[in-house]
């Protein structure tokens, strides 16, 4: 009975998490037009990139690697 | 003595799950377009202009699209493998994948070239090559069979490559 009840619960596990596996598809090389669209890059604003890059220089004293390391002040 | 029942049922669920992983990997590489197989053949697919004639000819076909990068870099070595063979029995035919056709005119008027160049409308043609990276080009034989394949581009090197390829099945022409 309880080999019984545990086969239930396997399978009730296992054909929804099947299903869920099959919505995982990969995205073939000639179906990437849309991620290689202007609007898809991270530095597709410069003024914006600029702007949260001296936010981010000012505030985080932690930060750097980009060259320009604040000081945590503000004052930059 | 439970345990014991336990181990052959799960040595064959263990079994069963290789074999579905191993299903579903050769499903995921099975069909692509690899040296020794047949091109497709291109009069089953819907293309917005005509194929042309390769009959009896070495043929290249170059995957590409308007949004590559690598692709447009690509174009000048095609065109000059184009000028170079075409003599000697090459035709170099581009297979633009653009879902936009406004797109891929757009693209020949910049990178203008005189090889043929065609679209696979809705992408059947390159679903069923299966390329594995944009762009892809496929050296085809003069009985069809993939001789070659050259993913990505790298320059002079995949130009050199090519070439040699190239030289190789039209027997040795410079």
């Amino acid at each position: 009975m309880n080999a019984c009840r545990i086969r239930v619960l396997g399978l009730s596990l296992l054909l929804p998490t099947t299903y869920l596996l099959t919505g995982c598809t990969a995205v073939e090389p000639w179906q990437r037009g849309k991620l290689a669209e202007y609007g898809m890059r991270a530095d597709r604003d410069p003024l914006a990139d600029s702007l949260s890059e001296h936010v981010y220089f000012s505030r985080e004293a932690a930060f750097g690697g980009r060259s320009i390391g604040g000081g945590g002040c503000g004052c930059n | 003595m439970t345990l014991s029942l336990q181990k052959p049922r799960s040595r064959h669920a263990a079994r069963i799950s290789f074999l579905l992983a191993l299903s579903l990997a050769w499903s995921a590489v099975s069909g692509a377009a690899e040296v020794g197989k047949p091109l497709p053949d291109p009069q089953g697919f819907a293309f917005d202009r005509t194929w042309p004639s390769t009959r009896g000819k070495v043929v290249l076909v170059d995957f590409w699209a308007s949004w590559c990068g690598p692709c447009k870099k690509s174009f000048p070595s095609l065109e000059a493998l184009h000028q170079r063979y075409k003599a000697k029995g090459l035709v170099v035919v581009g297979v633009s994948v653009d879902e936009d056709p406004a797109a891929m005119v757009r693209f020949l008027k910049q990178h203008a070239v005189s090889f043929p160049t065609v679209r696979d409308k809705n992408q059947k043609f390159v679903q069923t090559a299966k390329i594995a990276a944009m762009p892809t080009s496929l050296l085809v034989d003069r009985r069809g069979t993939i001789r070659f394949v050259n993913s990505g581009f790298k320059g002079s090197e995949s130009e050199a490559a090519m070439r040699q390829q190239i030289e190789q099945l039209l027997g040795g022409a410079k």
